[in-house]
């Protein structure tokens, strides 16, 4: 590491139409550190990202880049991967019925006599992967391959282009642990080998495992730069809040009361191979004010369960489900809402959001019985639940009618979380509430679960995040491999004894 | 955003399409010296334009739900023959014969829909085989014949006037059903404490909405009085918008086109909406098949031929997207007047017909270039 700068943005400032997205933004990174940037949800990481990529080209934004001393003028990505900077967005942009290969020289094709020199590219994306330790064929499907696995074809890619710095925004969110682990031995290598890098992350615990320095935005401003050896957790999240947050999870002592959902015998079929069992004969019951826990490994099966029983998961399944003792047979998420079970989505791009809507329509969509009559909307009905809902979760927006994709990545999720908070469920199903979401919210959104609870709903929260799991749940249920292996009471549990159910271990 | 819910629709395409629409205007007006800008020729523009717009209506929300329907054309073609065949063969009385072709309209649409939305046919393939089918089936029931003359009283849909002292009548009944729908909706807020400051904005346009329906019914009355294909469209632009963007099957067309997965998870009954949708693409083929025979006083073989063209140009013109989730009615009218004034305006200056379909052609291409530029210099 040397003390030059491989790139200063200096005063930076982006406007969007009613928001000030940067404020003058100054943001500098050393040659060859891993330099993580954090902030609340919309103080504007993935902005400025986008801007030193290019994504919005110079004359939309006011401000310098630096690289290397010399002063950039990016009109396109194509300029920024020309002067090495690549970026690596959260939403994976691979071509899935292409190759890796294909992927990874995609818009690069090296050519030979006027046609696409095959060999090569397959040749050079072994080696590329060999160098990266990433043990896949580059001739699979990037379809056969799982989050992390693209994510490292993603990583692939952006190297094959050369690149010397490297940005990685929000790249664990769908991570399972292993991959985590994975992605920072080669983030370290990488640095090893001279590659800057530009971290976004919420989760704390990862910038202390990997960063060098931490850059700390707010309200799309910088507050402070500094070596993460000098910092504390307590005081980036006091940097990035503001103010001090005490207790990171707000336990509340609920009483369960009666049971509301009971499934029975539950089995879930893989779609495509149809004698394979992706949840095994499960039972379980939520009852009336309690979390429910849903721990385990990715892939362990919860979303699967959780979108099954809510009639989304187009597969073969079997068993019964009792809503108030009574049985009933759900075939669609219609019916599913009409017993009064919600599922917020771990997508919330593909299953959660219409982003082409503003917030109020996507609020508005499952509940339009709410606030229709013969099928005619109350427009200024909608409005007000709107607003109440960006006001209640703090959602940052100029206005309720801002479309879902203007808005950032942790703002999208309680966009999400309102519109099922609005249909008042009786059954709410939480697949990981928290991912994208910045500290303060997420302590907001669990404030939210326990008052929702005392008020005698049922939630299951699927989490992979152990702490999450140990901090929110009042009874916690371990899946592995599609069954049960374990049931503990929160009190009684604690990471190592969920860690074992979750691996299969007794 | 406290105007959105109840501002007219339009979207930024569209406002540049009326800026297009006004300098198509005074180019042709130029060119022919004034004889585009007379009354006679604007109401002929409207009048000729009304089958389009009906179908362009239709087409917005099949695209706007992610779908297309190439068989417009021959179903209106087709369901016209019927209408002929019932007043020439049979004798049929006129208001018997609307309400029965309106009802195979409505059976086509059942069809279609039932491949569609719940067989899973897409609708490119499903309306492409329909587009043959009727096609066909035209040149059965007529046996390849044209079929006049239709009574009266049948020729009135697509040919009549209401007279001009009706018109204004009715120009100003509509003026006050409007003052009195913005005053409701402005006290509905109220109600509900949505801030409703700005009176200016609301006064300006109720203003401009009053100034626009004077001009129009000004221009109408100069001639003959409202013709009366375009008081269907008027009165189906009315509803059409009202129900894309105030009933729960709007909103629902909307969403699906935009995110289909996030829809059915929301709870959206897609096979129903996308059946809802196919009914009335049906019920208005058949509507524009009832405007095309009365017009024409005849039902021809070649009836309807190349409408889908018109009515999906109109469509993208007017903003809708290919893709779903985006497009208004409105904007489609707006469309659907670009294409009707560039046909009138080159036919009045006696161009070739094999050069106004290429310049057909060529202003799709640039009407929707024109908005992807803009929309590329805002990010
Ligand atoms: N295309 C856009 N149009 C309008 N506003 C936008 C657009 N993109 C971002 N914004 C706004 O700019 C601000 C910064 O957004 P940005 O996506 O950079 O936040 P972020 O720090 O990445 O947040 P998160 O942690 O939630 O991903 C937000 O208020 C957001 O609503
Ligand atoms: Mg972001």
């Amino acid at each position: 590491m040397s003390d030059e700068y491989v790139i200063e943005m200096r005063s930076i400032i982006k406007d969007f139409p009613g928001v000030r997205a940067l404020n003058n933004v100054t943001f500098k990174v050393k040659k060859g550190e891993i330099h993580a940037l954090c902030g609340e949800n919309g103080a504007g990481k993935s902005t400025l990202m986008k801007i030193l990529s290019g994504v919005y080209p110079y004359g939309t934004y006011e401000g310098d880049i630096v690289v290397d001393g010399e002063v950039k003028r990016f009109n396109n990505t194509r300029d920024s991967e020309n002067a090495g900077i690549a970026i690596i967005y959260q939403e994976l942009t691979l071509v899935k019925y292409m190759t890796v290969g294909e992927n990874i020289y995609l818009g690069n094709e090296p050519i030979k006599n006027g046609i696409i020199d095959w060999n090569k590219v397959y040749a050079d994306a072994a080696k590329l992967l060999k160098e990266l330790h990433i043990n896949i064929n580059p001739r699979t499907k990037v379809m056969n391959l799982g989050v992390g696995m693209q994510q490292m074809v993603e990583i692939a890619k952006a190297l094959s282009k050369n690149a010397k710095i490297l940005i990685l925004d929000e790249p664990t969110s769908a991570l399972t642990e292993a991959e985590t682990e994975l992605l920072f031995k080669i983030l370290l290598d990488l640095k090893q080998r001279g590659v800057t890098c530009i971290y976004i992350s919420h989760k704390l615990d990862e910038i202390f495992h990997i960063a060098d320095t931490v850059t700390v935005l707010r309200d799309g401003s910088t507050v402070c730069t500094d070596c993460v050896a000098d910092m504390t957790e307590d005081k980036i999240i006091t940097a990035m809040v503001g103010r001090e947050l005490t207790e990171q999870f707000p336990r509340v002592e609920h009483t369960a009361k009666d049971v509301v959902m009971e499934i029975r015998n539950y089995t879930v079929y893989d779609p495509d191979i149809p004698d394979k069992k992706l949840i095994d004969n499960v039972s379980f019951e939520i009852r009336r004010g309690e979390i429910l826990g849903l721990a385990g490994l990715m892939g362990a099966g919860r979303t699967e369960l959780a979108s099954s029983i809510f009639g989304g998961f187009n597969a073969r399944r079997e068993g019964e489900v009792y809503i108030n003792g009574e049985k009933v047979d759900i075939k669609t998420p219609i019916d599913a809402i009409n017993n009064g079970i919600a599922y917020l989505s771990e997508d919330r791009k593909r299953y959660g959001l219409v982003l082409l809507m503003d917030i109020a329509e996507n609020i508005a969509l499952p509940n339009y019985g709410k606030i229709s009559r013969f099928s005619v909307i109350d427009n200024n009905k909608k409005i007000k639940y709107a607003n109440s809902y960006v006001k209640e979760l703090n959602i940052k927006t100029p206005s309720i009618t801002q479309k879902a994709a203007n808005l950032s990545g942790g703002n999208q999720q309680k966009v999400v979380i309102a519109k099922w908070l609005m249909s008042e469920p009786k059954v709410l199903i939480l697949d990981e509430p928290t991912r994208g979401i910045d500290v303060g919210a997420k302590h907001e959104i669990y404030n939210i679960m326990n008052k929702l609870v005392d008020q005698g709903v049922a939630i299951v929260m699927i989490s992979s995040e152990l702490p999450e799991i140990l901090g929110m749940s009042d009874r916690i249920l371990v899946m592995h491999e599609g069954k049960f292996t374990g049931e503990f009471n929160h009190k009684e549990a604690d990471q190592e004894i969920i860690m074992r159910a979750a691996t299969g271990g007794k | 955003m406290t105007d959105k819910s109840k501002r007219i629709n339009i979207d930024a395409r569209s406002y540049t399409m009326i800026l297009a629409l006004v300098a198509i205007w005074v180019i042709f007006t130029a060119l022919t010296g004034g004889g585009f800008l007379t009354p006679r020729n604007l109401s002929n523009l409207i009048r000729q334009m009304s089958i389009t717009a009906i179908l362009a209506i239709g087409m917005v929300l099949v695209m706007v739900a992610g779908h297309i329907d190439l068989s417009v054309g021959s179903v209106a073609g087709f369901t016209g023959a019927l209408a002929a065949i019932m007043q020439v063969n049979y004798g049929w009385s006129t208001p018997m014969t609307i309400i029965v072709t309106l009802g195979v309209g409505l059976l086509i649409g059942l069809w279609q829909g039932f491949w569609i939305a719940y067989q899973g046919v897409p609708a490119f393939i499903t309306t492409l085989s329909s587009m043959l089918v009727f096609r066909g089936a035209i040149l059965l029931v007529t046996k390849g014949v044209t079929i006049s003359p239709l009574s009266d009283s049948f020729k009135l849909v697509g040919q009549g006037y209401i007279s001009p002292s009706i018109s204004i009548i009715l120009g100003i009944v509509g003026g006050i059903l409007y003052l009195i729908f913005e005053m409701r909706s402005r006290q509905a807020k109220m109600k509900y404490g949505i801030d409703v400051s700005g009176w200016n904005a609301g006064i300006m346009r109720i203003i401009g909405v009053l100034l626009l329906i004077s001009l129009f019914v000004g221009i109408m009355i100069s001639y003959e009085g409202i013709p009366i294909p375009v008081l269907i469209v008027l009165g189906l632009v009315i509803v059409m918008t009202f129900i894309a963007n105030n009933t729960t099957f709007g909103r629902y067309v909307y969403a699906i086109g935009g995110n289909r997965e996030a829809a059915a998870y929301s709870g959206v009954n897609i096979k129903k909406t996308n059946m809802t949708i196919f009914l009335i693409m049906g019920l208005l083929s058949a509507l524009a098949g009832i405007v095309l025979t009365s017009r024409l006083n005849a039902a021809t073989t070649s009836a309807g031929t190349g409408f889908e063209m018109d009515a999906i140009a109109s469509a993208i013109i007017g903003g809708t997207s290919t893709l779903g989730g985006v497009g208004t009615v409105p904007g489609a009218i707006i469309g659907a007047l670009v294409m009707a004034s560039i046909d009138n305006g080159m036919s009045l200056m006696n161009i070739d017909y094999s050069i106004l379909t290429i310049v057909k052609g060529l202003v799709l291409v640039l009407a929707v270039w024109m908005d992807v530029s803009t929309k590329k210099r805002t990010v």
